[in-house]
């Protein structure tokens, strides 16, 4: 994966949290506080406005210079953490002009970790990385065993999905839902639902057009 | 929604400016990214640095100056400001002495206060301020929030750096200001953040939400409206609880508005909370009434004690000069 892939993924993410836009807010307004949408969009704009100027860095430079540019542009707890990600990932993949397959994985494991330390949060507490965490162990699994790239996306689509569904029926412990108690419970994720997109987006990049229809 | 507007997006930077511009000799502002410091930075002492969302006006800008605060980052209305504006803020207004920041505690500001002071490279420390009551601290949640009791952290802090304590001192006096405070609120109305142009919360016409946030967040719970002086036992009730003082104990009492509601109704809780702290065997030495920490438009008010001893009164009374805060 090279730099132009990359920014070609934020882009495709960008598109996806658009088209979704009524479903992400619909989830905010009933367990959040209402500006999860307006934040991940504003993080989206300003990611894909400094395409052509990361263009021609190395993975890891530009990967950084988003996680810095969404710090001081997202705010709120979304900014830390999104930001962490990046830069986490960035780190990883120092002195990689074009990543492997198992290069990515690791540097995804290690941004999904920043943005566990950072939150100081865990599977279960219906956050992010209920979706995050998952999917991150079912990609290193995958590259481990060599499978097909159209298996691959599929599977970390299904995955995302089905975790992400699965904190309809749990009691957040993090995050403004936490005060919230047993009334978050029917409630899937806001933060969940928009790691599920931006993933399945990313996923449908990196396939050819063709083969990735008929993953889907 | 019927508020004073230019354009949604200039609404923070407009309302900054008028701030530095109606006091020029006491505030100057900077924006990109965006800071309010004294017009004349202080030497030779601990920084003092806070912030958080819009909203709460004048918390935290209106208390810059000699005193208090050297700096105020000010984030989007109930979004935390970051860490680059605490960057600029911090390295603009140091003067060798360390920088101390005060932070309310929700995760947004505690996340990024913390990524600032990991890339800060200047000596500093944190003080946490979490002195709402009505939220229990469990495992379950981020814990209390930070509300009123903030001013009383920033002014008794502002008070002991500007008299040169150093940074650890600074931050143990903090931590026990906010040790010896507890706040409760209650709110009538709810209050409209000028991006989403619609209430925060519906609440009815004969309700109030007990125990209430300052972005409108859900409290312990909703009653009936009923005499401001069984509210008032409702929420020294839960302070005292918490703060379990001897008899006899010296106290600041604290009223403060959350932006929709008349002077004239925080004299009279004033009233009625002092006499009860009397009635409790508390004597109450200080005070403070007005909209200080506010959430808004919102109709309401919270209460804060301080436990008092003679070092914090000696930090409370001495002198302050801000936009907000003047003796």
């Amino acid at each position: 994966m090279n730099t132009p892939m990359i920014l070609e993924a934020v882009a495709a993410v960008q598109r996806a949290i658009l088209a979704n836009e009524a479903q992400i807010e619909s989830l905010d307004r009933a367990i959040g506080d209402g500006d999860h949408f307006i934040n991940v969009r504003r993080g989206c704009e300003v990611a894909v406005s400094l395409s052509a100027e990361l263009r021609d860095l190395p993975p890891a430079l530009a990967l950084h210079k988003i996680g810095m540019k969404l710090l001081g542009t997202i705010g709120g707890a979304s900014g830390p953490l999104i930001s962490s990600f990046f830069m986490a990932m960035g780190k990883e993949l120092e002195g990689l002009a074009e990543p492997d397959r198992a290069e990515f994985a690791a540097a995804f494991a290690s941004g999904v970790e920043a943005i566990k330390l950072r939150g100081k949060a865990d599977v279960g507490e219906k956050t992010m990385l209920d979706v995050l965490i998952p999917v991150s162990r079912l990609l290193i699994r995958l590259v481990d065993d060599d499978a097909p790239l159209p298996e691959l996306c599929a599977q970390l689509k299904e995955e995302a999905n089905r975790n992400m569904l699965a904190t309809r029926d749990m009691i957040a412990s993090k995050g403004r839902a936490s005060f919230l108690g047993e009334r978050a419970l029917g409630h899937i994720d806001p933060g969940c639902k928009t790691c599920e997109v931006a993933i399945g987006a990313v996923c449908d990049t990196v396939l050819p057009s063709k083969l990735s229809q008929e993953a889907a | 929604m019927k508020k004073f507007i230019n354009d949604i997006d200039s609404v923070m930077r407009e309302s900054l400016g008028g701030l530095v511009e109606a006091h020029p000799g006491l505030l100057r502002v900077e924006f990109e990214p965006t800071f309010v410091s004294r017009a004349v930075r202080a030497t030779n002492k601990v920084a003092l640095l806070s912030g958080g969302g819009s909203g709460h006006e004048p918390l935290h800008a209106g208390f810059v100056g000699q005193g208090m605060l050297d700096a105020a980052c000010a984030g989007q209305v109930f979004t935390s400001p970051t860490p680059d504006q605490m960057l600029a803020a911090a390295a603009a207004v140091h003067s060798g002495r360390g920088v101390l920041f005060i932070v309310k505690n929700y995760a947004g500001d505690l996340m990024n206060f913390q990524m600032a002071s990991e890339m800060l490279d200047l000596e500093n420390a944190t003080v946490l301020v979490n002195d709402d009551v009505a939220v229990e601290n469990s495992k379950h949640t981020t814990g209390r929030r930070g509300v009123a009791g903030t001013l009383m952290v920033e002014k008794m802090v502002g008070a002991a750096a500007e008299a040169g304590a150093s940074l650890l001192e600074c931050k143990s006096i903090g931590d026990r200001v906010n040790a010896a405070t507890a706040s409760m609120g209650v709110a009538f109305t709810s209050c409209t953040v000028p991006a989403a142009g619609r209430t925060t919360f519906d609440i009815g016409d004969d309700e109030m939400e007990v125990g209430v946030g300052i972005h409108g967040e859900p409290g312990r719970r909703r009653e009936k409206v009923k005499p401001a002086g069984l509210i008032v036992d409702d929420l020294l009730g839960a302070i005292l609880a918490d703060l379990k003082p001897q008899r006899g104990s010296e106290v600041l009492l604290h009223v403060n508005g959350f932006g929709g509601t008349p002077q004239m109704e925080l004299y009279l809780l004033y009233h009625c909370a002092a006499e009860r702290l009397r009635a409790q065997g508390l004597i109450p030495v200080r005070s403070l009434v007005g909209n200080y920490t506010t959430a808004l438009e919102m109709a309401g008010a919270s209460l804060t004690v301080t436990l008092l001893d003679d070092e914090m009164k000696e930090l409370w009374d001495a002198p302050v000069h801000t936009a907000a805060l003047r003796w």
